[in-house]
């Protein structure tokens, strides 16, 4: 029989949407007492109160930062961050070049610094050196000569060769003073480089990279121990450097050892910056230097750590920092359900007005769909850390418009279906067989703009999409396995089957004229005046057998469907 | 029964019409002189008012002071870092103090931190302050058309290859250029901010104004493949009626899309004040509305221009000429 498959497939129909429910429900489960996870989702910033940072590099011209470098960076200042005591901290990436740094609370300034601070530490031996001078305004800048092209070329990284004309004149303009660091990080590690001290007041030029600070394998604080083995009251940095770089830092010592003046010896530069150029009184074979500096307890802690977990490939600068406090989140959070509290309120009085009892199954179907998006964020939360943002609750409310219009397009067609004289269960399967075809498309659309977005936007607008998408298959799911079941089981009841004034199917407020199975009434066309002119009128006096004709020769004529 | 019912009713059968399509001249002028107010209203008026994320500045919050007065936080600004950083403080949903100043060094936001949770008698951590680089906004911004026009270029073959023609997606894309310009114009012609939280507003509208053209062309797609050789409505009429019988469906999904958007936008005004919530919720109800009337009043006409000149539809057209040229004066 006809209608017991139908209730057949509407059973089924439920049984795959609770499936659905439970694995969602189970994995929420599983993720809440192994894991622990939670039953609700978590927060983002703006609705939990933290601190955002969003760090962008600092690139030279034309410079791009690899997805590798920017991996690495993540991984870094994450390093850093949680050595810092914070908990829960996230970092992640933002349009392919940025940073996002999400702390809970207030972190202080130290923290701050430790995070941002790109700890880029090279080693480059000295060639030349002279005091910062303060600059006379009225002096003329030492003109750059014209490269005569014939310099001969460097042997190693302590020849003087490399002082071009060029570099002696940068050397020369160099002021140390109120020095703009901005891009330091930036310098080529295979040519010299122009620095200033810290303190500013010496200023330098250096060789070549020759130690890297990703060859540190290891680094400490603490007192350096003076000559006698009697701690000094100076604080520093204990280095041990991995097997390539001892081998590196052992090479260079032995080739300063022999040379004299400056050239003896190399400056260890920090961010662009000479933090300290000691002597070279004997080569260094084990790999573990030690850098002294004008260092407190607090800062060669802070460098120790950033040396420890690797110096960012790239120099970073912090593009904006927000900080929402904790009530302010929560107000928002509030804000955000009672306006969703209230929208759901209107739609579903709209919905009991415009369609009677009917505007129930929209009820309804709202409700299951607001519980399964909420079991797919809250999983999504466990599972990827999803955090739902203001502007994803806003999505979740914008979503129940086009949630709801999925129901909207389902009734009217039914609706169609009855007042073409169709009978309530057969009106029901043809009206879902159109219905469907429309809600795909219109949701395929809606998805598609939630995709692209999710994947080409960045920060909130993410958010955003990310809920707008959730919702929009949830639609999908619900208005299939939910709602159609529903409306196929309401359909086999005497009160919907009857067209009960209340149900919102009353065949007879539709204007049907006949309900029977199989029975079309085609639409009047626009253009037919006559016909139009006695409207319904003249088609409700007609008798059964002249409908039957009629319906025979329009869908005959038209080729329509039977 | 509701008066919404008999209507469709009416409109389902054909008893009763509008003449969406062939007074389509109307429309269009109306349609472009909406356009055309927004974008002048908007350069008269020196362009849009960006928020301080794409003008870059240092932001400050005050949650429930002792004193809900603007001139505190104004003072304490100009005392701290001099008039010359022409501070803007406003009131936000009745209870919290924002300002907004140029960009602060770290030092000088601290401690106008300090000098405001003083000023206001509220404990430091009620003060919050966010900082953003002038670049942020652009590069969300940059982000955000490029997403812009990958989606316009897909979804556009999508519609193609769903309805199997072009000239659907034209349609459909004129439409939306409509909806997405006159949103903004009212962010231009009312002076609004435009914020970050604004701009997810306008990239939203973009899949509702489609979404809403999609369950519209659907019909149309319907009525106008049913209508065989025989068939004694011309195209027009065909989407004409197409339109008409989804009008019920048009109104009662914009009344339910619009219903929550309101809630947002009168909670974010009114309890929140400018904010995330306020920004998407505007540009929405803005959107909704004119997405539902571009539907109507521009896609499907547009699409009807588009079609009218083909063969296929000229042979109907001849045809319904002779069969009903007495009463080519049809009441509508």
């Amino acid at each position: 029989m006809v209608t017991s498959s139908v209730v057949r497939a509407a059973r089924r129909a439920f049984v795959w949407l609770g499936v659905i429910f439970l694995l969602l429900a189970s994995g929420n489960a599983f993720a809440a007492f192994n894991n622990d996870g939670s039953w609700v989702p978590k927060l983002a910033l703006d609705l939990q109160g933290g601190t955002q940072i969003i760090l962008e590099p600092r690139l030279a011209e034309g410079q791009t930062v690899s997805d590798e470098q920017l991996a690495q960076a993540v991984a870094i200042i994450r390093q850093r961050v949680d050595a810092s005591g914070v908990a829960e901290a996230e970092v992640t990436t933002q349009g392919g070049q940025n940073i996002v740094v999400s702390i809970p609370g207030e972190p202080d300034q130290a923290t701050l610094e430790r995070i941002r601070s790109s700890a880029k530490l090279e080693f480059r031996p000295v060639l030349v050196s002279a005091a910062a001078t303060i600059p006379d305004p009225e002096a003329e800048p030492v003109a750059v000569p014209e490269d005569s092209g014939d310099w001969p070329t460097p042997e190693n990284a302590s020849d003087l060769a490399w002082i071009t004309p060029a570099i002696d004149a940068e050397f020369q303009n160099l002021v140390c003073l109120g020095l703009d660091t901005t891009g330091a990080n930036v310098a080529d590690p295979n040519l010299p480089l122009v620095a200033c001290s810290v303190e500013g007041f010496e200023k330098y030029i250096l060789g070549p990279v020759e130690v890297g600070g990703e060859s540190i394998a290891d680094a400490n604080s603490g007192l350096i121990p003076g000559p006698t083995g009697v701690t000094t009251n100076e604080w520093g940095v204990f280095i041990d450097f991995d097997p390539t770089g001892t081998t590196q830092f052992r090479d260079v010592t032995q080739r300063l050892v022999g040379l004299s003046g400056v050239q003896n010896q190399f400056a260890i530069v920090l961010d662009g910056k000479v933090i300290s150029a000691p002597r070279t009184l004997a080569a260094i074979t084990d790999g573990s230097p030690q850098i002294s500096g004008s260092f407190t307890q607090e800062s060669a802690s802070v460098l120790a750590d950033q040396l420890k977990f690797g110096a960012l490939p790239i120099g970073f600068q912090v593009q904006s920092s927000e900080t929402i406090t904790a009530t302010l989140g929560l107000s928002q959070l509030q804000s955000g359900l009672i306006a969703g509290a209230i929208g759901l309120a209107l739609v579903i009085v709209y919905s009991l007005f415009q369609y009677r009892l009917l505007g129930l199954v929209t009820v309804a179907s709202l409700v299951v769909a607001f519980a399964l998006s909420y079991l797919v964020i809250t999983y999504l939360s466990n599972e990827q850390g999803y955090r739902l943002s203001l502007a994803g609750v806003a999505g979740l409310i914008v979503a129940i418009g086009i949630t709801a219009d999925s129901f909207i397009v389902f009734f009217e067609r039914i609706r169609d279906e009855l007042r073409d004289g169709r009978a309530l269960d057969s009106a029901i399967s043809a009206a879902w067989k159109r219905a469907f075809r429309t809600i795909l498309a219109s949701d395929s659309v809606s998805f598609l703009a939630a995709v692209v977005l999710y994947v080409l936007a960045v920060g909130n607008v993410r958010g955003f999409a990310f809920t707008l998408g959730v919702t929009t298959v949830v639609d999908l799911i619900i208005v299939a396995l939910f709602t159609l079941p529903l409306m196929q089981m309401l359909g086999r009841t005497r009160f919907f089957a009857a067209g009960h004034k209340l149900s919102g199917l009353d065949p007879k407020a539709l204007g049907a004229v006949y309900r029977g199975r199989a029975k079309f009434r085609e639409p009047v066309a626009v253009t037919e005046v006559a016909r139009k002119k006695s409207g319904g009128e003249a088609k409700r006096r007609q008798t059964i057998a002249e409908r039957k004709a009629q319906a025979e020769q329009a869908s005959g004529a038209t080729g329509g469907e039977k | 029964m509701s008066m919404l019912t008999r209507f469709g009713n009416a409109l389902y059968t054909g008893e009763r019409s509008f003449d969406f399509v062939g007074r389509r001249v109307v429309w269009y002028l109306v349609g472009a002189g909406l356009v055309l107010a927004a974008i002048v209203v908007t350069v008269l008026r020196g362009g849009f008012v960006f928020g301080i994320e794409f003008r870059g500045g240092s932001e400050f919050r005050v949650s429930s002071p002792a004193l809900v007065q603007e001139q505190v936080a104004t003072d304490a600004v100009e005392a701290l870092v001099g008039a010359s950083s022409s501070p803007r403080v406003s009131i936000v949903g009745g209870d919290s103090i924002r300002v907004q100043t140029e960009q602060l060094t770290t030092e000088e936001t601290e401690a106008l931190r300090g000098e405001l949770a003083a000023a206001y008698d509220v404990p430091l951590t009620e003060v919050t302050s966010s900082f953003v680089g002038a670049t942020w906004g652009q590069d969300i911004t940059s982000q955000a058309l490029r997403a812009l026009l990958v989606f316009l270029v897909l979804v556009s073959a999508v519609m193609a290859a769903y309805f199997r023609t072009w000239k659907m997606s034209l349609a459909a894309l004129t439409a939306l250029i409509h909806d997405l310009v006159i949103t903004a114009g009212v962010y231009g012609v009312l002076g609004f901010e435009i914020t970050p939280a604004a701009v997810i507003g306008f990239l939203t509208i973009l899949g509702y104004s489609l979404y809403d053209t999609v369950v519209v062309f659907d019909k149309v797609r319907e009525n106008t493949s049913e209508d065989g050789d025989e068939s004694v409505r011309t195209f027009a009429d065909s989407v004409n009626l197409a339109v008409n019988q989804t009008l019920v469906r048009s109104i009662n999904t914009s009344v339910v899309a619009v219903l929550p958007v309101a809630a947002i936008l009168f909670i974010g005004s009114v309890l929140l004040g400018a904010g995330t919530l306020r920004d998407i919720a505007l540009a929405l109800f803005i959107g909704i509305i004119a997405g539902t009337y571009s539907t109507i009043f521009i896609a499907a006409p547009m699409y009807v221009h588009l079609r009218e000149n083909e063969p296929e539809a000229k042979k109907r057209m001849k045809k319904r000429e002779k069969i009903q040229r007495p009463a080519s004066g049809a009441v509508r």
